[in-house]
């Protein structure tokens, strides 16, 4: 059994480890924080405890503005699984205004009405054990 | 001192493409054995004289470790490295490096799958669940075509790249595949065709996607002296390159595929140039993927690849450059969702001149492979083999 958000969208609960907790801890709080690399403040993307520009081993977590823009989209239509029942919906790559290009779902507005360059803003959709998704919705 | 270099020390002897495309009646290993014994067959040579073997992530078990005791095979060298569909690819490059070295004499290479009768795909879920990247990719849909789908669609805002466009690819792999009696897709689509097919994820039509099929193939790779002493004709290995390409932290450019750094590194290997390339075997897990692999590998400008596959550009012959002419993965073979080694095995043909005569490029001295494994939207593992004439 697959669960759905508020979003309308499948919620498959996320593996966080000893590097991820705190991300998702925030997400649980409704706040989206990303580490920063100390050393040349890169923001790194996926969360991970060194810098994957320079290779320092000292970051800091702070946090973002859930503000972002489409920098690409696409409304699938055909799917198996758990995803089937939720088709069409809009599967994105959405740029943070603080620059990592994440994987996420545009929501709540007409799946055929999102485009690149769209405007957008964080949507924390919670899963069953209390992390949630980051997701977007026209700004 | 002029670089080391494995350009011409080793040769692909043997290559062999199973024929069925639904295999409900053969185990996974069983498959793995069938094409070992047909590409060795080809080369003129046994299971006994196989000193190293490579396997990617479609060998069950610990893969070579495992493999290698089910085939009955004496090896002193063995390797694993797994890139996805491209990593037959990247097997025949450390192949090559090893031969030149001295480490090995004659290298097997297997593949096999069957993902449209047998179940789940290679690779297993845990590793996949495991991976660190994974929580954060994995939990918004994004299907195998959702994830080309969103390349294509910012190639399309970027460059102006149609639809139709895309579909020239899948119907000129259609006019070859009506020649390959074993391919899986023989009737010839249109461009209208392609683009009314079911849209699978915007802008990816059911036709725009590669086939799901059973099978598999193998390579066989030798060093000079036993290319010498094998009466059958040997492609000699001009160049290789592979790369990974990935998401940079999150800036990912989905323009651009992994080909535009392991394509140079094969052409300055080989010594020469895209102009005088002869035939492309081009992965084609979608027709996205073979467009933005010509403009990386250099065939054309960055963004003109829409224009570039426009009027038969690509069929065979007569087309400026001719591809994929078993068909490919989009209609004719696309084992173990993988279409690395497939790749490989046409270009031999190509260059042997053993390609079906309807899609014989004539005189054809100069070949390339390229494959492309994961996945355009996150991570690849990209490699290119130029390949000359048999001696």
């Amino acid at each position: 059994m697959s669960e759905f958000g508020p979003s309308g969208l499948p919620v498959p609960p996320p593996n966080a480890n000893l590097e991820t907790q705190r991300f998702w801890d925030a997400t649980a709080e409704g706040r989206l924080e990303l580490p920063r690399c100390d050393a040349c403040d890169h923001v790194v993307w996926y969360p991970r405890d060194h810098c994957d520009h320079c290779g320092s081993a000292s970051v800091s977590w702070f946090t973002a503005s859930g503000r972002g823009t489409v920098y690409s989209c696409t409304v699938t239509r055909r799917i198996g699984g758990s995803w089937r029942k939720a088709a069409p919906f809009v599967l994105a790559y959405v740029e943070l205004e603080e620059g990592p290009r994440v994987v996420t779902n545009i929501v709540g507005c007409d799946p055929e009405t999102v485009h690149i360059g769209q405007p957008v803003q964080v949507v924390f959709d919670p899963t069953p054990e209390g992390p949630a998704l980051l997701r977007f919705t026209p700004a | 001192m002029p670089p080391v270099t494995i350009r011409g020390k080793a040769f692909i002897a043997g290559v062999y493409e199973h024929p069925g495309r639904e295999l409900p009646d053969r185990t996974l290993p069983q498959i793995h054995a069938e094409v070992a014994a047909g590409a060795l067959a080809d080369a003129g040579l046994s299971l006994a004289d196989v000193d190293a073997y490579y396997s990617a992530g479609d060998a069950p078990g610990f893969g070579a470790l495992s493999m290698v005791e089910y085939l009955g095979l004496d090896c002193t060298y063995v390797d694993n490295t797994e890139t996805g569909g491209s990593a037959y690819l990247v097997h025949a490059q450390h192949a090559a490096a090893a031969i030149a070295a001295g480490h090995v004499n004659v290298a097997l290479i297997t593949l096999a799958g069957k993902p449209r009768t047998g179940g789940a795909g290679p690779g297993g879920s845990a590793r996949f669940s495991s991976a660190p990247e994974a929580s954060f990719e994995n939990q918004f849909g994004m299907s195998v075509p959702g994830g080309y789908a969103l390349a294509a669609a910012r190639h399309m805002h970027e460059f102006g790249t149609t639809s139709e466009q895309l579909a020239e690819i899948k119907a000129t792999a259609s006019i070859h595949a009506q020649h390959n009696p074993n391919a899986f897709l023989r009737d010839v689509v249109t461009v209208d065709e392609v683009v009314s097919s079911p849209m699978i994820s915007d802008p990816l039509h059911r036709l725009d996607c590669c086939v799901i099929t059973d099978g598999g193939g193998a390579l066989v790779m030798v060093s000079e002296a036993v290319a010498a002493s094998l009466d059958r004709h040997c492609v000699p290995v001009l160049g290789t390159g592979t790369a990974i390409k990935h998401t940079s932290g999150g800036r990912i450019d989905l323009t651009h595929t992994g080909a535009a750094r392991s394509g140079p590194l094969a052409f300055a290997e080989a010594g020469v140039t895209p102009a005088d390339i002869n035939y492309v075997s081009i992965y084609d897990s979608f027709t996205i993927t073979v467009l933005i692999t010509l403009e990386d590998l250099g065939f054309c400008e960055k963004g003109d690849g829409g224009r570039f596959v426009s009027d038969g550009a690509l069929q065979s012959p007569g087309g400026v450059l001719p591809f994929n002419t078993d068909g490919g993965g989009l209609c004719n073979n696309h084992p173990a969702n993988r279409g690395g080694m497939t790749k490989v095995i046409e270009a031999v043909r190509q260059l042997r001149g053993e390609a079906h005569a309807a899609v014989q490029v004539p005189d054809c001295e100069l070949a390339l492979a390229h494959g492309t494994g994961g996945s355009l939207a996150t991570r690849m593992g990209s490699a290119t083999l130029v390949m000359g004439r048999s001696k």
